[in-house]
């Protein structure tokens, strides 16, 4: 039998319902009713005992979304959701405020050591600090916001970052505690209008992270949120706001995953950056949602709304995701290159098995005079998932010098999958420069064979071939989480090669 | 026991047969040279017994060491000693050359049951084996044959075959695309490589190869079949006189 026809044989035996991190925490949660309502509305907000000018924000947001259809253009299918049928909160049963790791219910500890996430950040809290001099890097601190369903659980290394001015917290308390930044940049980058799941985020969002870098300040770790959707039925709307002021620098990874659930589960966050004069933000995702089991049934849906804005003058803001799960992914980190001289990145692997639909890009909107932007995407497309890269690069009128360099590359594993590229480029001045390079291959029988002779193994010569086509972004992320990825993409991959 | 008994081979390509009924025998320490014109199934032969999926071996038998090489997954003739040297070594980008080294022979090694190397032993090993064939180690960082020029693709196998130390080298054309210096530099690496323990098929056209990588016997084949055997003499006649005697023997 040809490579490529075992291969399209053993993808079609996928068993995505071995997924690694289907199991369910038995906790109580307290939810709000199904359905969405004005009273929903203020229901999440009194949760949050926000003050009154957050919930008129919400409202505000609900009644336009009441206006609003869903959006129909991107390249996935999926049935109608219902929209009141969802829960719109839920939260597991407080246990007063948290200080300390001890204090969190051992059950969802589990859940996070299952996840693996904690093992550094325990050692951390035990004191295993590297000494003066010598840094460590598999201990290199990492500050952990966990957001477990809709709250967030615990915030540790709050002393060290508040030593240095940072202030990395749970959005619901950052609105009460600094409100005058979150009212300033709150919606500023999103506003409420935006789009159908960013405007339904905008009305029930229950937590998320929030960070502020003062002037002039290097963030001295790297900060780090995991999400988890675990509560059945229930939507996951995190709100996600990032600041960097003057001068500053801030590294922020994101890792999500969800248990297994046959429904399908609705995720629509909003991410907000704002970098000003002479500022570095740079964001990484990893994301290894539920997909969905081998007949395409249950995932989550995962409608994201995620964008910079470059506000200053030479400042920087760079994206790179590394998408592996999701039934259905939806989802454009983008920049507005508003300051001059101000550059924004995107390096994103996307990869989808089984019948995943992935539609993801970025958008670099060029305002500013000398901005320049770089774009760097993988698909990888496997089983029957459809995978397509949607991409727009546009420079003002006064956006002048801009420069983008993009490359797509699609990489097909078996014949019942799809790769698909539609880029938008506008320029509407005559001085910018637009690069933009495509390429599709197929995993050729050649090159497995060529691997098996030399005594690797089918999956082993996929995963391979597929670490070296996305190793450009790799070499992006964070060092541990580079290690992570490379993981994922061998798990992720594993049921296309049997 | 002979390390390589192909007996009465009969293999398929899309219904069509290729091969007729080949036999082969080859021992250790000796090397074989297949010649013949195109399509008379000498690459064949050596996909065959390397495992390239795509044929279908309809009857006979290959014995490797005893056992039934027919019966084994590609990469455990791999992991037993069979080398196949590839007419055009693809290139995989992003794939440096020193990590696909290590991943096959640690991979062979496990499949052995033997430790994997260690990174400075093997280090040490790819520095010693790639020194003695002239490989800059510049070479090794590159992804695995990735702009490499024709003469280093086949400069990189022969590293490999002096690495993964198998019992059985199938070189398959290993003179196309390459130039006289060229070819001398990767038969020198050939030749380096002969062993009382380790036996040669050498896949070739023309004889002119084998003025480099002198063989101990030299078969002909024809539509699927070996048509005559010899010693090098046997070579050199082809070249005078060409395959088309032998058309009509088979």
């Amino acid at each position: 039998m040809p490579a490529v026809q075992e291969t399209v044989e053993r993808v079609k035996r996928i068993d995505v319902d071995q997924y690694r991190y289907g199991f369910e925490t038995l906790i109580d949660s307290e939810k709000a009713p199904k359905g969405l309502s004005e009273d929903i509305v203020k229901f999440i907000s009194g949760k949050k005992n926000e003050p009154a000018w957050m919930l008129q924000w919400r409202l505000e947001a609900y009644r336009r979304w009441l206006t609003m259809t869903e959006p129909a253009w991107a390249r996935v299918e999926y049935p109608k959701i219902d929209f009141q049928d969802i829960y719109y909160y839920a939260a597991p049963k407080p246990k007063k405020s948290v200080s300390s790791l001890d204090e969190i219910d051992p059950e969802i500890l589990k859940t996070y050591e299952k996840l693996g996430i904690p093992l550094r950040e325990v050692a951390m809290l035990e004191g295993v600090e590297p000494k003066p001099g010598e840094e460590d890097p598999a201990r290199r601190k990492i500050a952990v916001d966990a957001v477990f369903d809709s709250v967030s659980v615990a915030t540790t290394f709050k002393a060290e970052l508040k030593k240095a001015g940072v202030i990395f917290m749970p959005i619901s308390e950052a609105i009460r505690e600094h409100p005058e930044l979150v009212q300033k940049y709150l919606g500023s980058v999103v506003p409420t209008s935006d789009n159908f799941y960013a405007t339904l985020n905008s009305a029930v969002f229950s937590d998320g992270s929030f960070v502020y870098v003062p002037p002039g300040v290097r963030c001295p770790m790297e900060l780090s949120t995991y999400f988890r959707i675990n509560e059945r039925n229930t939507g996951q709307f995190e709100r996600t706001l990032i600041i960097a002021d003057k001068g500053s620098y801030v590294s922020y990874l994101e890792g999500c995953t969800a248990p297994q659930r046959d429904e399908n589960q609705l995720h629509a966050a909003v991410v907000e950056l704002v970098a000003l004069d002479d500022a570095e933000i740079k964001y990484s995702t990893v994301q290894n949602w539920y997909p969905g089991n081998s007949e395409g049934k249950g995932g989550i849906y995962n409608f994201v709304t995620k964008r910079g804005d470059c506000r200053g003058n030479n400042s920087k803001i760079s994206w790179t995701q590394v998408e592996t799960g999701s039934a259905i992914t939806w989802k454009y980190p983008s920049c507005i290159l508003r300051g001059d001289n101000s550059s924004g990145e995107f390096y994103s692997i996307a990869i989808s098995n089984g019948f995943q639909q992935v539609d993801s890009g970025t958008k670099m909107i060029h305002l500013g005079k000398n901005t320049s932007s770089r774009i760097i995407s993988k698909g990888i497309a496997a089983g029957k998932s459809q995978n397509t890269y949607r991409g727009l690069v546009t420079a003002h009128r006064k956006a002048t010098g801009a420069r983008n360099f993009t490359a797509c590359d699609s990489l097909l594993i078996g014949d019942k999958c799809g790769a698909h590229t539609v880029p938008y480029i506008e320029a509407k001045n005559s001085s910018a420069t637009f690069e933009h390079e495509a390429t599709t291959s197929k995993i050729s029988e050649d090159v497995l064979f060529y691997c098996i002779q030399r005594g690797l193994s089918q999956e082993e010569a996929v995963g391979l071939v597929v670490n070296g086509f996305v190793k450009d972004v790799l070499q992006q992320l964070p060092m541990e989480f580079a290690v992570e990825a490379q993981k994922l993409i061998s798990i992720s991959l594993e049921g296309s090669v049997g | 026991m002979a390390l390589l008994e192909v007996k009465d081979l009969k293999v398929r390509v899309e219904e069509r047969e290729i091969l007729h009924g080949l036999t082969l025998t080859v021992n250790e320490g000796e090397v074989h040279a297949i010649m013949g014109p195109n399509g008379s199934g000498k690459s064949t032969l050596s996909h065959v017994i390397a495992g390239k999926p795509g044929y279908e071996v309809t009857d006979g038998q290959i014995l490797f060491k005893g056992e039934d090489l027919l019966e084994m997954d590609p990469e455990e003739r791999a992991a037993k000693g069979v080398f196949l040297a590839f007419q055009y070594p693809v290139e995989i980008p992003g794939v440096a050359t020193m990590n696909f080294l290590r991943t096959a022979l640690n991979a062979q090694r496990k499949a052995r049951g033997e430790d994997e190397y260690s990174t400075p032993d093997f280090l040490r090993k790819v520095r010693e084996v790639s020194k003695s064939l002239n490989i800059p180690q510049d070479m090794l960082k590159r992804g695995v044959n990735v702009g490499f020029s024709g003469g280093e693709k086949k400069r990189n196998e022969v590293l490999q075959m002096a690495l993964f130390e198998p019992s059985l080298c199938i070189l398959d054309e290993m003179d196309s695309g390459l130039d006289i210096d060229a070819l001398r530099i990767a038969a020198d690496g050939v030749n380096a490589l002969r062993s009382p323990k380790r036996a040669m098929v050498v896949i070739t056209h023309y004889q002119r190869l084998l003025n480099y990588i002198v063989p101990d016997f030299v078969h002909v084949m024809s539509r699927g079949r070996v048509v005559k055997s010899g010693d090098k003499q046997l070579a050199l006649e082809l070249e005078e006189s060409g395959y088309a005697q032998f058309e009509d023997a088979a």
